[in-house]
């Protein structure tokens, strides 16, 4: 225990070294998925549970692993801003059926915040907790802006947030195909309002098309679910 | 390479600007998006100038979410506590989205398409 403290813990909390086990990580998670071909092993879900068991067993912090995180996390602002090419890129698209889009995300948007909200309040959550759920099927920076905004706790959103892309990254497909969702415009529109840009991530890997209709139910539920969560928790709290 | 992340960093910077004016709730970053998808269709900016930049950062998108999720660490214990409502809340309600979302635009689709 001694030889860990004295010699990996100060190594470690280097930004360089962070940054590079962060990457390494990662990449060894990509080819590890590519090699078994499991969507299980997704390599987000891999090198966060990875990242988080190598912190406990070393002791190193969360705030000194944030000194070459937010490096990383940086990107995530730019990132978003860059989906306006394939929104740019569809725009023609979208305008045909602007109804039929509008419509699903303001029904997914309201369904999403009023189901997460009603079965956390009917099993017992806590106030705080309700309140940080609420925003859950948006990207991180809308969701956190909408949990600051209604008295939550801005963190815990950011990891739920991460833990249901996830889930829908995994699971999402499957989901869609048992329940007769087939069609490619359907199905990313669905995966990038439930579960934001990783499932959008995913989306892009599946196909050009399902990833420009994930962006379009990313962006749009993300709008929708700033301007109408506040409004769904005052009236159901 | 300089010109690309201007116009990205330039659309952010605009948007962070519209929000500290406005004090409006949107995150700055969707702004920006919408900015920059305006100046394409405007042509005021032409895709080459930014699509080797977005491309990149479109195709890591979820590698930038690591730290947001090794943050989770510091919620073990909340989320312990409330673990059930927690995980059966955001579990059922994204299937749920999935679904509605989906259903919602097929049927709209479908409804559309045989009016034509």
């Amino acid at each position: 225990m001694e030889i860990i403290e004295n010699n990996i813990v100060p190594v470690l909390s280097k930004v360089e070294v962070l940054l590079a086990v962060t990457f390494g990580i990662y990449y060894a998670a990509r080819q590890f998925q590519k090699w078994t071909g499991w969507v299980v092993l997704n390599p987000i879900l891999v090198t966060i549970a990875l990242l988080i068991l190598l912190l406990k067993v070393t002791g190193v912090s969360y705030e000194t692993y944030q000194e070459g995180g937010r490096y990383i996390e940086f990107w995530l602002k730019p990132a978003i801003v860059a989906l306006g090419v394939p929104l740019y890129q569809h725009l023609g698209q979208i305008r045909r059926q602007f109804l039929p889009i509008f419509l699903s995300q303001l029904v997914g948007c309201i369904v999403g915040v009023l189901s997460v909200v009603i079965i956390a309040k009917l099993m017992g959550a806590s106030e705080e907790i309700i309140i940080s759920l609420a925003p859950k099927s948006v990207t991180t920076p809308i969701a956190m802006e909408v949990c600051k905004s209604t008295g939550g706790i801005p963190s815990l959103t950011a990891a739920i947030v991460v833990c249901v892309g996830l889930f829908g990254a995994v699971f999402g497909f499957k989901v869609l195909e048992v329940w007769h969702v087939k069609n490619p415009y359907s199905q990313g529109l669905s995966m990038g309002t439930a579960s934001h840009a990783v499932g959008t991530s995913r989306a892009m890997e599946k196909g050009e098309t399902f990833g420009a209709y994930a962006s379009l139910g990313l962006i749009i539920n993300g709008v929708l679910t700033a301007i109408l969560t506040p409004l769904i928790l005052q009236i159901l709290l | 390479m300089i010109r690309q992340c201007f116009i990205i960093f330039g659309c952010l910077a605009v948007g962070e600007l519209i929000v500290w004016l406005t004090g409006i709730t949107i995150p700055s970053s969707i702004i920006g998006m919408l900015l920059l998808t305006a100046l394409l269709q405007t042509k005021v900016i032409k895709l080459e100038w930014v699509k080797g930049m977005s491309d990149f950062l479109i195709s890591n998108l979820g590698f930038f979410f690591v730290p947001p999720g090794v943050a989770l660490m510091l919620y073990f214990d909340i989320i312990k506590a409330e673990l059930l409502p927690i995980v059966v809340a955001t579990v059922v309600s994204t299937i749920i989205v999935l679904i509605v979302t989906g259903w919602t635009y097929q049927i709209m689709k479908r409804h559309g398409d045989n009016r034509e």
